[in-house]
């Protein structure tokens, strides 16, 4: 204890002096190397990303139920910092389909996530927006990934809160993960950009090929040559 | 509900203002019901609603049936409820499936579909459970207001609560069915 209030003592004396200037050479150095840390922009930006997911107020069904108690104090969804339940997809990134998604609904789903901003992500809760689950009739969709792009699937009938939690720390991690794959890396749409369609004729495979090699490596610096200046913000995750 | 005589009394009424109305009566698990002719639906419902000592001026329920292989093999099920004397008697229209014995099997590009009146003039309440017999079982209610589908897409093609649709649904791999579907992990 009285060691680690000298070091703090010690510490308080260095910052003062880094403040006043006398802090020099040698010891200058050791101060702003202890004191920094270095990354990329993307891994800076997936961080935030990761950790300020705004989900969308959208219920299905019976999971919605348990949906609606993530948000309570027993299981608190903003501890993972996705409490912020948008009413409109437009302010959403994350689209959680709690229900049986009937084949009436389906165009309303895939509207709904077409309204969404990239990047936005799909979470399907349950086993019935998962599979169809128990309704394997005429008259639900078997599986809500038949129309549209889902992220993650959590298992369930319904889902515990808990389980529910434990899928949005897996899209946490897959956020922070890969920050290198954007959406079309994820779903094999490389070729579908605007800007890939500009070239003459059907973009051949070798482009498509070198586009997609471009946006790996792309830095925030050094957009791609297939790329103008001004597309970079339409690109969303992949830049 | 009205006892046996009671029961037998009310198709007596309705046979006097028409004539082979009522073809059936049946006392089941305490249900009074009436069996009735399709053509003659709308006068055995105005008949037990406008008699005064009747009074069955609420329809509880109507909702449709199919009892394939039997004929005539759709029925639609009326329910209707006395609230003075809180007394429910059930009318049953048999209807024949005119598409049974189709000799051009499918050919034929109008589809063949089973009529009855519709009683949206004496129960307002029954527009909507019309529409869920026409868009589940595809009887067509001849003078509905707005007859359409309800509850299925309007584009949706068949009548998925008969029982020679198909379930539909994907075949799900369980352990004990893996052997149907061999290398199923490649």
């Amino acid at each position: 204890m009285e060691v680690e209030r000298e070091s703090l003592r010690a510490r308080q004396l260095r910052a003062r002096d880094l403040l006043r200037g006398d802090l020099e050479g040698r010891d200058l150095e050791e101060y702003v190397e202890e004191r920094l840390l270095t990354t990329t922009l993307e891994n800076v930006l997936n961080w935030g990303r990761s950790n300020a997911i705004f989900p969308m107020t959208f219920g299905l069904a019976c999971c919605a139920i348990e949906q609606i108690s993530l948000v309570t104090s027993r299981y608190d969804i903003a501890r993972f910092g996705a409490e912020a339940f948008r009413a409109t997809p437009r302010q959403a990134d994350l689209l959680i389909l709690s229900g049986r998604v009937s084949i009436k609904m389906a165009p309303v789903v895939r509207r709904v996530y077409d309204q969404m901003l990239e990047p936005r992500w799909v979470m399907a809760m349950g086993a019935c927006s998962s599979s169809g689950g128990m309704f394997a009739n005429y008259a639900v969709v078997q599986g809500a990934d038949k129309f549209m792009p889902v992220d993650i699937h959590v298992p369930g009938c319904p889902p515990r809160p808990e389980a529910v939690l434990h899928g949005l720390n897996k899209l946490q991690k897959l956020i922070r993960g890969q920050p290198d794959l954007g959406w079309r890396q994820r779903y094999n749409a490389v070729g579908t950009e605007e800007w890939a369609r500009f070239e003459e004729g059907k973009p051949t495979k070798e482009a498509l090929e070198r586009a997609a090699a471009a946006i790996r490596v792309a830095k925030p610096t050094a957009p791609s040559p297939h790329m103008p200046a001004g597309e970079a913000e339409d690109m969303g995750d992949d830049v | 509900m009205p006892d046996p005589p009671g029961l037998e009394l009310i198709a007596q009424g309705i046979e006097e203002g028409r004539q082979g109305t009522v073809i059936e009566t049946s006392m089941e698990h305490g249900r009074a019901t009436l069996i009735v002719n399709p053509d003659g639906i709308l006068h055995a419902l105005t008949w037990l609603r406008d008699t005064p000592e009747q009074g069955y001026r609420f329809l509880s329920s109507l909702h449709a049936a199919d009892y394939l292989p039997a004929t005539p093999r759709f029925a639609v099920h009326y329910e209707l409820l006395s609230r003075e004397r809180i007394e429910r008697v059930n009318v049953k229209a048999l209807l024949v499936d005119p598409a049974a014995g189709d000799e051009t099997n499918g050919a034929d590009p109008v589809e063949k579909l089973p009529e009855l009146d519709s009683c949206v003039a004496l129960y307002p309440t029954a527009d909507f459970q019309e529409r869920e017999a026409y868009d589940f079982f595809g009887i067509v209610f001849r003078g509905h207001p707005d007859l359409r589908r309800i509850a299925m897409p309007e584009d949706y093609v068949g009548w998925p609560q008969r029982r020679d649709f198909p379930i539909g649904g994907e075949p799900v791999l369980f352990t004990h069915n893996e052997i149907e579907a061999p290398r199923w992990f490649e």
